[in-house]
């Protein structure tokens, strides 16, 4: 079934244009990679499927379960079952961890009703796969966590919200090999549960522990290639620079 | 008694003076109190002070409080009474809607409450009588304990100090008095309310809080009103005098109504391993100028300060911190914070003075204040004078707006635009909201969701 629909995406920060007709279309229980050097726009792709108001799309569409998304908010859009990790996520002082991820829990999915402890217990199961330290938990959003914490954090919360499709930025730089490894325990865990992803990155290093079905070259602002992981395998050995060729 | 602004107040049966000051208003109010003469002519000499002195050069503009019109004493038909239920009904339901509730009462050693000018209601545990703890109001103070109260009263705050000291001296009225002897622990908090229930009306209740040696004591005074279309007034004054090796905490939760006057003055003076802990949460008023000081003049003695200002639309809140080292070995820490909203202006004035002798000296000042949108304005003024080359002094200033990409993040987790301001905003405020009574935190978190239109839990 189909989830995130791309059509001919253009958006612009500023007076730049930065996506020029972007087409991408992710299937339920697919992970797609998006692979491209700094600058080509990989960020801005996932911040305007969120809805980031910092990014305003000029023509095209996103589509979620058929239905355009560019009119809804940013939180209307995490409702539906959207959810991005952020390359720097944002600190957030006097909010501990675990109320903040207990409140996002009950905004995500009102329905659920899960009981204080039910909640407790699934996200200490949870930070335990993660190899998180419980006390962390306790600690105010992202404040003084290390880059590696960060996103082990992003992680956490992507478990714990549950959601349809997850938009990854860079989710491994800066990671030390360890951290890789977990991390990318974590994100596999998710997609074994059924939740498709988006994982944009500009190594290749994470895509042996997280195997996409589909790898898209992004350059400049479109994807210029999509094939299977022998892309990547490719990028690895003849750079960016052999894609942009062979595409002239 | 956070949150409820809107309330409207029963209509009580009230006597008071003609409005405005002058000799004879205050001789009424001696009289109506059966004052001893020394009590009234500190309340004459004020007086002379008052016409004496000019209005404050800096701070809130009060160019349109008119003095002249103000009443300074409102008597509620009733005597003060030990038992709630002796307490008129009018009264009682007046308290009752500004939500203080039963259980906020049992947690707590002793209650005051203060209806416009005067002290209705007062009760204290069995308990702190037996310790020799001595809590009273004001002016049952000034006819039993006539020497503990000449040796302090107004000696932190001399009536001449500034304006409203004066104006404070000369039509004080109401208020608590606390005695606690040496080496007794205070087990639970003693705690006042103030309410002013009339219209262009002043209070000016004093609080004078003696705690001997290696004593421990905590204070919680809170203060609400009903809303007026004209001015209100409050010049309160606090006299804290913390002796050798005690503690003091003194908490306040201000919401006066957003047509009052708040100019207020408190004061600590600490001696020798003594310490004072002020935690202020200023929230209502329309104008409010407050410093709470901290007199450092023992050594080691030690203050700390946890504040907040929470400046709203036609707020204009200037408050501070005033701390003097005056003994080798003193130490300060000041986290004071401030949230302007809606067109709010909050403005932090601070005063750190460490002087020749005090060698030795630790300092620490954090002032941060946070802009929730663009029509809103903050300001910080600290102002250090350090005399000596032996102490540690530290100051840090933050003034910032609440980031897009802080609301985008929460957004991405499911929170509207407003839920996520309310959670910064709470976040920012976590210093002082976790020293709270668990009652007042709950409603201090109501009233952040009120202001911002947010549901969070």
């Amino acid at each position: 079934m189909e989830l995130i629909k791309i059509v001919d995406l253009h958006a612009s920060v500023g007076e730049k244009e930065v996506l020029k007709g972007v087409n991408l279309t992710v299937n339920e229980n697919e992970v797609h990679a998006v692979m491209g050097p700094n600058g080509a726009g990989k960020t801005t792709l996932i911040n305007v499927i969120m809805g980031n108001p910092k990014y305003n799309v000029t023509s095209g569409d996103v589509l979620f379960e058929g239905k355009s998304i560019l009119k809804m908010t940013v939180d209307e859009r995490a409702r539906l079952g959207i959810f991005q990790s952020f390359q720097y996520p944002e600190e957030i002082s006097g909010v501990t961890f675990i109320n903040f991820l207990r409140l996002a829990h009950e905004k995500i999915h009102p329905d659920e009703k899960m009981g204080v402890l039910e909640f407790g217990d699934m996200l200490l199961k949870t930070a335990d796969f993660l190899k998180i330290d419980r006390d962390f938990l306790k600690r105010y959003v992202n404040l003084g966590f290390s880059g590696g914490e960060r996103k082990k954090a992003e992680i956490l919360q992507l478990s714990v919200l549950n959601p349809r499709v997850a938009l990854l930025d860079e989710t491994d730089s800066g990671l030390d090999i360890d951290a890789l490894r977990i991390v990318s325990e974590g994100i596999n865990r998710a997609v074994n549960s059924g939740i498709s992803v988006l994982l944009v990155t500009h190594y290749r290093r994470i895509l042996d522990y997280v195997r996409p079905q589909f790898v898209h070259v992004f350059i400049d602002g479109r994807i210029i290639k999509t094939g299977g992981f022998e892309i990547a395998e490719e990028l690895e050995k003849n750079g960016y620079g052999s894609v942009e060729e062979a595409r002239l | 008694m956070i949150e409820k602004e809107h309330v409207i107040l029963k209509d009580i049966n009230l006597k008071r003076t003609e409005p405005g000051l002058s000799r004879k208003v205050i001789e009424e109010i001696s009289y109506a109190k059966s004052e001893p003469d020394w009590m009234r002519e500190l309340r004459l000499k004020s007086l002379e002070y008052f016409i004496q002195r000019p209005n404050p050069t800096f701070g809130v503009d009060i160019s349109k409080l008119d003095l002249d019109i103000i009443v300074n004493y409102v008597r509620p038909n009733s005597k003060r009474q030990n038992s709630w239920e002796d307490v008129p009904e009018d009264i009682r339901e007046n308290f009752e809607k500004l939500g203080i509730p039963e259980a906020e009462r049992k947690a707590l050693a002793g209650v005051g409450a203060q209806y416009d000018s005067e002290i209705v209601y007062h009760n204290m545990k069995d308990y702190l009588s037996k310790l020799g703890v001595i809590f009273v109001d004001m002016d049952t103070a000034v006819k039993e304990y006539p020497d503990l109260v000449k040796k302090y009263f107004m000696h932190l705050i001399p009536p001449n100090d500034h304006k409203f000291a004066a104006l404070h001296g000369a039509v004080w009225s109401g208020g608590t008095f606390i005695y606690v002897p040496e080496n007794i622990s205070v087990p639970m908090p003693i705690q006042s309310y103030y309410l002013m229930g009339s219209p262009g009306m002043g209070q000016f209740e004093h609080t004078l809080i003696i705690v001997d040696k290696g004593a421990h004591f905590e204070f919680i005074e809170g203060c609400s009103g009903q809303n007026y279309s004209v001015s209100n007034l409050h010049a309160g004054a606090v006299e804290i005098y913390v002796n050798e090796g005690a503690t003091v905490k003194f908490s306040t939760i201000e919401n006066w109504a957003k047509n009052t006057y708040n100019l207020n003055t408190k004061r600590a003076s600490v001696d020798k391993d003594g310490t004072i802990l002020w935690i202020s949460g200023t929230m209502g008023s329309a104008k409010t100028m407050l410093y709470p000081s901290s007199i450092l003049k023992g050594k080691g003695a030690r203050t700390e300060y946890t504040t907040i200002a929470y400046a709203g639309p036609g707020q204009h809140l200037d408050t501070g911190t005033k701390v003097f080292h005056f003994a080798p070995y003193t130490s300060s820490k000041v986290d004071s914070r401030s949230i302007s909203f809606g067109g709010g202006y909050s403005f932090y004035r601070g005063l750190l003075k460490v002087s020749q002798s005090a060698i030795h000296s630790r300092s620490s000042v954090e002032c941060s204040a946070l802009m929730v949108d663009d029509i809103s304005k903050s300001d910080t003024l600290p102002i250090i004078e350090v005399m000596n080359n032996e102490s540690e002094i530290g100051h840090e200033a933050y003034i910032g707006k609440i980031s897009e990409d802080q609301i985008y993040y929460l957004m991405s987790r499911g929170l509207t635009e407003d839920d996520a301001k309310a959670l910064i905003v709470r976040g920012f405020l976590d210093p002082f909201i976790k020293q709270l009574p668990f009652e007042y935190a709950v409603e201090f978190n109501r009233m952040i969701n009120m202001n911002f239109n947010s549901k969070i839990g």
